[in-house]
């Protein structure tokens, strides 16, 4: 095995920890914005997320860009929102999705559109986040529209959806992730990690459910690598918990230490989950530090580069 | 209703005014039974009727529970919190912009929708109701008697347990209850 299998689904199936991270599509329409961006990961990450409208604000399709980034070399992972379209919109890009060759897709309910540059847009919602998993999967498995007309070929892409483990009520997090997984999802990608005893509290509810034996859990994580960023997770985005040690950590150190430290912390928390049973990889969200995800991964020690690297290609034999 | 909170018109979450065990001892008395489908499928025959009936129910489960009049009630699977009152209209569950007080994340003064439709549930061993898949809304309902519609069965199918059968389960029901 010289030569390493690359992809999302690859690293799940063989059991390897993946790595995954985010391209934030440009408010304009130059295809190079996106390339470069791709360019950057090639080779350290498995897939890509292509954010869709992210924060609620208009940007470049995440269908045609996720189209770009894997021209670029990179396995996209198209991420679809409920909010701008509804169930006739929806299914037709997901097949758009698979007539593309899209290998993933990760389905969300979506910002709402307060948080973005949009304000007076009618919010969509024909359907929430676990009823588009679930038409998802009935597009692929059933290969029927929701209507029940049947589909002259059917999309083959790995379904993905979204938890937040440490909203409330932090008692039904693991159930609502086992209601999409019920729906049809494959792998779910999770809210900034920064409180891993929480983190793992779901983890444990979530093998209880026996959801993680057919839902590979992607755990989320990033650099906090300034105060300004500090203070904008904490009340910019909603649903971020931030631990107060986290906090006293970034504000113990002279300001220009703050992003190293910020760095080595998000490095930290990879290695650590990477030792957790059942995570089944990680998910860089670089809070605009894209540039830097090659050097995160690297110092952590995963992703698809370190396979390459070693010889023996039994590097990171992770279960999950 | 609650709408002084913002200028916004999107629907603030709405916490019940009747609480979750009267709710349900409620319900007992409007379960389907032969006598209530004769009424709604009379009702369906005389629009006059049926318009004054549905404006009873608008004007009561509104006072009540905030209701939208989406006429495919999900009250009894969600501790009689109305997950339409929720801006997103989520019927599955909260979303992740809860905030760590349980608040909206649309509005941040209010609590959010699911986190009372919890906490009711789980108080009244309800509680698994919300595992409970919802299937998509019918949006042709809109304005409709959800009373009529679950007296005459087409609220059937509104909800799957997860587990059913076949550990996933159909997104289309089963067959079409009776049509107008």
């Amino acid at each position: 095995m010289t030569v390493p299998v690359r992809g999302l689904r690859s690293a799940l199936d063989a059991g390897r920890f993946a790595v995954t991270a985010e391209i934030g599509p440009p408010r304009g329409a130059d295809p190079n914005v996106v390339s470069r961006k791709a360019e950057l990961l090639r080779g350290w990450v498995d897939a890509a997320n292509v954010t869709d409208n992210q924060g609620a604000t208009v940007r470049l399709s995440s269908l045609a860009s996720s189209v770009l980034v894997q021209r670029a070399g990179i396995e996209p992972v198209l991420q679809l929102t409920c909010r701008d379209r509804n169930r006739i919109a929806l299914q037709s890009d997901l097949l758009g999705a698979g007539a593309l060759g899209i290998p993933n897709v990760l389905l969300l309910t979506g910002d709402h559109p307060k948080f973005g540059d949009h304000p007076e847009a009618k919010p969509v919602f024909d359907l929430d986040g676990v009823q588009l998993t679930w038409v998802a999967r009935t597009l692929r498995d059933d290969g029927a529209v929701m209507s029940g007309h049947t589909l002259s070929a059917r999309p083959n892409w790995l379904i993905g959806a979204v938890e937040n483990p440490f909203a409330p009520p932090a008692d039904f997090r693991a159930r609502r992730l086992a209601k999409k997984v019920a729906a049809g999802a494959e792998f779910a990608q999770t809210q900034y990690v920064f409180d891993l005893t929480m983190f793992q509290r779901w983890l444990t509810n979530l093998h209880e459910l026996g959801v993680t034996e057919k839902c590979a859990i992607i755990a989320g994580v990033g650099p906090i690598r300034s105060l300004r960023v500090l203070e904008f997770l904490r009340t910019g985005v909603p649903g971020i918990h931030l631990p107060d040690e986290v906090e006293r950590r970034l504000r113990g150190v002279p300001a220009d230490r703050v992003a190293a430290e910020g760095i080595d912390m998000c490095v930290e928390t990879i290695q650590r989950l990477a030792e957790i049973p059942g995570v089944a990889g990680v998910h860089i969200m670089a809070l605009g530090f894209e540039r830097g995800v090659p050097e995160i991964v690297e110092r952590a020690g995963v992703g698809p580069a370190k396979l390459a690297g070693s010889s023996d290609g039994k590097a990171g034999g992770h279960d999950r | 209703m609650s709408d002084e909170m913002s200028p916004a018109a999107w629907q603030p979450p709405v916490r019940p005014r009747l609480t979750a065990r009267r709710s349900y001892q409620l319900h007992t008395l409007l379960a389907a039974n032969r006598t209530y489908r004769r009424v709604a499928a009379w009702l369906e025959r005389h629009p006059r009727a049926y318009r004054l009936f549905t404006g009873t129910e608008r004007i009561s489960k509104q006072r009540l529970f905030g209701c939208q009049m989406c006429g495919q009630c999900a009250l009894p699977a969600t501790g009689y919190a109305c997950p339409m009152t929720c801006p997103k209209q989520l019927r599955n569950g909260p979303c992740g912009g809860v905030s760590p007080g349980g608040r909206c994340e649309v509005y941040p003064d209010l609590p959010c929708v699911w986190v009372v439709a919890f906490e009711r549930a789980e108080a009244t061993g309800h509680g698994a109701d919300l595992d409970l898949l919802q299937r998509p809304l019918d949006r042709r309902d809109a304005g409709r008697s959800s009373w009529v519609n679950y007296w005459l069965g087409r609220d059937e199918g509104l909800w799957v347990s997860p587990s059913d059968a076949d550990p996933r389960p159909p997104l289309r029901r089963k067959s079409p209850v009776a049509t107008l």
